[in-house]
């Protein structure tokens, strides 16, 4: 999702004054969306609220997922603003087209792409407000603007007097919006790249956070779906008297997805639910296996693929190399099963539809749902909670439709929630993908040409898959999410071809933290580990000598390999594995400490990560997303599979979906490359390169050279 | 149907429902205190600890039934003791929790713990820990935020 678009190009300011006598500054990005939000109206919004009680909210349409963007974007407005820190409330923002992401064209959050996108125009946003201020005080002191200056939260002038922002509000808004905006340089910044405490953290520690499964409302209903379990399937016929006749169930009615039953609550709704007797078409998905889909993915690896990036001559150069080496890479499907299990609330009325939920893209709900509905986007109120995890997983709306339908149905507000199980067989996974390599290597053992050919369904182009209104397409007839990390090949090799070939079961497929790069970058690091072996050399200095031309790739590995002590002894049984890679903007390198028990258990003592993200917003924030990227693609190396048997998934919870716990908590330990470079993402970047130096540690400590997650020993 | 009572955060409450239906959703849907959090519906995941007589309780998995009588507390009140203090103010100085979905079942497992063991060590943290996931993956910082949290039991006591 890295859809770069000039955005102060597109951005202008809005200002205008509350009805309560405050400042109110946003920016309006008219008609600039990909997609057809042009068909809602324009309409003015706010990022800043300054009120006379001095209190300065920041209005953030970004969601919440745990990644600290509701402290990220107050930071940067924070910092222009020259505001007290300690007084800064955060607010989420309705759905509208004015919030929409700079880098995607509608309100969404996603692709680690909240603090890149929006680092400069929400800097503007507080610098703006500093400066009408500032006017306001000059204003009201008839003082030169250039004798006064705003600092932490007060307009100060050359003589002392002081007023502080609440003061001032009123009069700020009748200020005309500065020409000319200038930012502070990043020496100058006392908030930016220092240390703040989260803003959501104290209602999550008693309760009183709000999030899409807290949300209540007068006469809500909550309803219980039963979809196919075979991927396609379709309702043939149901019965509903059993489940009728179950306490506190009020209606059962057939939606898209599915039957879902409608009961005073949750537990209810479920038996309800299970006693259903529904006759599935079970459809061409009916012997889907993942045996067979492997063995198609294999078939297919073999064979020539179209080519998403060639540079040389790779097929002769692999002809006539004196050296070659091939491996076959594998991953499976993976489910994101984040903690709050799908879920969404809708009202839908003759002329309104409104919606409620953990959401990562309010933007394209409103879109999808107005369709869904039969009403205008703007009769669509989205209302965005706090996410109990995203991972990609809450940028789809299947939960809001079945929500839409089943309250249009019933002419109730509806809660419609996921029992465990129907998330994890809910589909929207990570797609499975087989990848052979091949490369020639010269007499030193440097790579002289490497072939790669990956085989997997394609997110953005996923016939099966209801989103078609976001507008994804194929380029040239690769999916460039099917591809990402492969053609990014870092290593210096004067041929190289990178060739895809699209096989589309009938599972869904979606986002999952790090798309492409969760399965790309496990394949070529456990590759290039597989190179430096052959050459006969150390797998940290392969890559260094190789990464000269990549300063910011190179720079992060050495700074992981040094803080990891790299060729320092260790107890006995340990070893240490590496890897690197660049994705959404930053660069991390990882080292891993592991070692393999006599009965094949992997234990992960110590991962150490470098990363190189740019210039920094909140150096905790970012450690921390770091190490859940590192916790969450060990998960996956580890335990993490969906598999089909008769068209069916297998796993269903916890217990045969397992993830890591305290218990197999390795250390971990976060350095920042001090960067001068225009920010990068970090809620994924940290993800790419744990599996693969797991899977170069245990090569060191075992000799055994895995391909394929999640981690089977034996 | 059945007539259920019991008391919940000191307060005395009374339930008519199903009896096998369990406590987390008598909390959430019944008595509409919605911090306790549904994750997996068979007692895996720990998101619905709550305490029972002061002991951790999956509430996903406990039939309303079985605590008739007895004591609930949950997070929302769990702050009024002095462990539960002492866990949300470490919490808290630490920045734990990410998305915060499974912080309620972390902060309930984590109170239950320092109430029974003033210096829980490692193992023992592991052990009373480890049936509580966190996709986000804020284990070490739940570990530091225990021990800091006893530390600071210790100072008061």
């Amino acid at each position: 999702m890295e859809t770069t678009i000039n955005t102060s190009r597109r951005n202008f300011l809005k200002t205008s004054a509350l009805a309560g006598g405050g400042l109110m500054i946003g920016f309006v990005i008219p008609g600039a969306s990909r997609f057809a939000q042009a068909a809602v109206d324009f309409k003015p919004n706010a990022f800043l609220r300054i009120t006379a009680d001095n209190q300065v909210t920041v209005i953030c349409g970004l969601s919440e997922m745990g990644q600290g963007v509701h402290t990220a974007i107050p930071m940067l407005i924070a910092e222009e603003l020259e505001a007290d820190w300690s007084k800064i409330k955060v607010e989420q923002s309705p759905a509208d087209p004015a919030f929409a992401n700079p880098f995607l064209g509608f309100q969404a959050t996603g692709g680690s792409s909240s603090v890149r996108a929006n680092w400069e125009p929400m800097r503007k946003a507080g610098a703006a407000a500093r400066e009408m201020l500032i006017a306001a005080a000059a204003d009201t002191w008839s003082a030169n603007k250039a004798d006064c200056h705003a600092e932490k939260g007060m307009v100060v002038h050359k003589s002392g007097k002081k007023l502080s922002y609440g003061q001032l509000a009123a009069k700020a808004a009748t200020q005309p919006l500065p020409a000319n905006i200038r930012l502070k340089e990043p020496k100058d910044f006392k908030i930016v790249g220092k240390g703040a405490k989260r803003l959501d953290t104290p209602p999550k520690l008693n309760g009183s956070a709000v999030f899409g499964m807290d949300v209540r409302l007068p006469g809500m209903l909550t309803a219980v779906v039963a979809r196919s379990p075979v991927a396609g399937g379709k309702v043939a016929s149901f019965n509903a008297d059993k489940a009728k006749a179950m306490p506190g169930v009020k209606h059962v009615v057939q939606i898209g997805s599915g039957v879902a039953v409608v009961a005073d609550g949750y537990w209810n709704a479920k038996k309800g639910r299970d006693a259903l007797e529904i006759k599935w078409d079970d459809g061409a998905a009916a012997s889907l296996s993942s045996e067979g889909i492997r063995n198609t993915f294999g078939d297919l690896v073999e064979k020539a693929g179209t080519v998403a990036l060639t540079q040389g001559d790779t097929n002769t150069a692999l002809a006539g190399a004196a050296k070659k080496l091939e491996a076959v890479y594998e991953v499976p499907y993976l489910a994101h099963a984040c903690m709050e299990p799908m879920n969404f609330t809708a009202s839908v009325k003759p002329d309104s539809v409104e919606l409620w939920g953990s959401t990562q893209s309010p933007g394209l709900l409103q879109l999808v749902l107005s369709q869904v509905a039969g009403v205008k986007p703007e009769q669509v109120k989205v209302t965005t909670t706090l996410l109990g995890g995203g991972f990609g997983r809450r940028f789809a709306f299947d939960f809001a439709i079945d929500a839409v339908l089943t309250s249009k149905a019933v002419g109730a507000p509806v809660h419609v929630v996921f029992p465990r199980e129907d998330d994890i067989k809910g589909h929207y996974y990570r797609p499975a993908s087989v990848a052979k390599f091949q490369a020639a290597l010269d007499a030193a053992g440097n790579p002289v040409a490497t072939r790669i050919h990956a085989v997997g369904s394609s997110i953005a182009d996923a016939g099966h898959m209801p989103y078609e209104a976001n507008g994804l397409k194929l380029l040239k007839g690769v999916d460039g999410f099917a591809v990402e990390g492969l053609t990014e090949w870092p290593y210096a090799t004067p041929n190289l071809q990178v060739e895809w070939t699209k096989n589309e079961p009938p599972i869904g497929v979606w986002f999952w933290r790090s798309v492409g790069h969760s399965q790309n970058i496990f394949f070529v690091e456990g590759f290039v580990d597989e190179m430096a072996v052959a050459a006969g050399k150390d797998p940290y200095e392969y890559r260094r000598a190789l990464l000269g031309q990549n300063p910011r790739y190179k720079g992060v590995l050495e700074l992981a390999a040094e803080k990891a002590g790299w060729g320092k002894p260790l107890p006995a049984g340990h070893a240490r594995g590496i890897a690197v890679a660049q994705s959404f903007g930053s660069y991390t390198a990882e080292v891993a400490e592991v070692s393999v028990g006599k009965d094949g258990k992997v234990k992960i003592h110590r991962m150490v990560c470098a990363v190189d993200c740019g210039l920094t917003v909140n150096p905790d924030i970012i450690k921390r997303q770091m190490e859940s990227s590192i916790v969450f693609g060990l998960s996956a190396a580890l335990f993490g599979e969906i598999t089909l048997k008769d068209g069916k998934v297998q796993q269903s919870n916890f217990h045969d979906y397992p993830v890591l716990r305290m218990n197999e908590m390795p250390k971990v330990e976060v350095h920042i490359v001090a960067s001068t470079e225009a920010p990068g993402g970090v809620g994924e970047p940290g993800l790419p390169p744990a599996a693969p130096a797991v899977v170069n540690a245990i090569y060191a400590a075992t000799g055994k050279r895995l391909r394929k997650l999640p981690l089977r020993m034996a | 149907m059945t007539t259920v009572s019991f008391s919940v955060n000191g307060k005395n409450v009374r339930a008519d429902v199903a009896p096998d239906t369990p406590l987390l959703w008598v909390v959430r849907d019944t008595l509409g205190m919605t911090g306790t959090k549904f994750g997996c519906g068979e007692g895996v995941c720990g998101a619905c600890t709550v305490h029972v007589d002061g002991k951790p309780v999956r509430s996903c998995t406990t039939p309303v039934s079985a605590v008739a009588g007895k004591q609930i507390t949950t997070v929302e009140a769990v702050g009024a003791t002095a462990a539960g203090h002492a866990v949300q103010a470490a919490w808290l100085k630490h920045d734990v929790p990410q998305c915060g979905y499974c912080q309620s079942g972390q902060i309930m497992s984590a109170t239950a713990l320092l109430a029974k063991n003033k210096k829980p060590s490692d193992t023992e943290i592991d052990a009373a820990m480890s049936g509580n996931i966190c996709r986000c993956g804020t284990y070490n910082q739940i570990r530091a935020a225990i021990k800091d949290a006893a530390a600071s039991m210790h100072k008061e006591a």
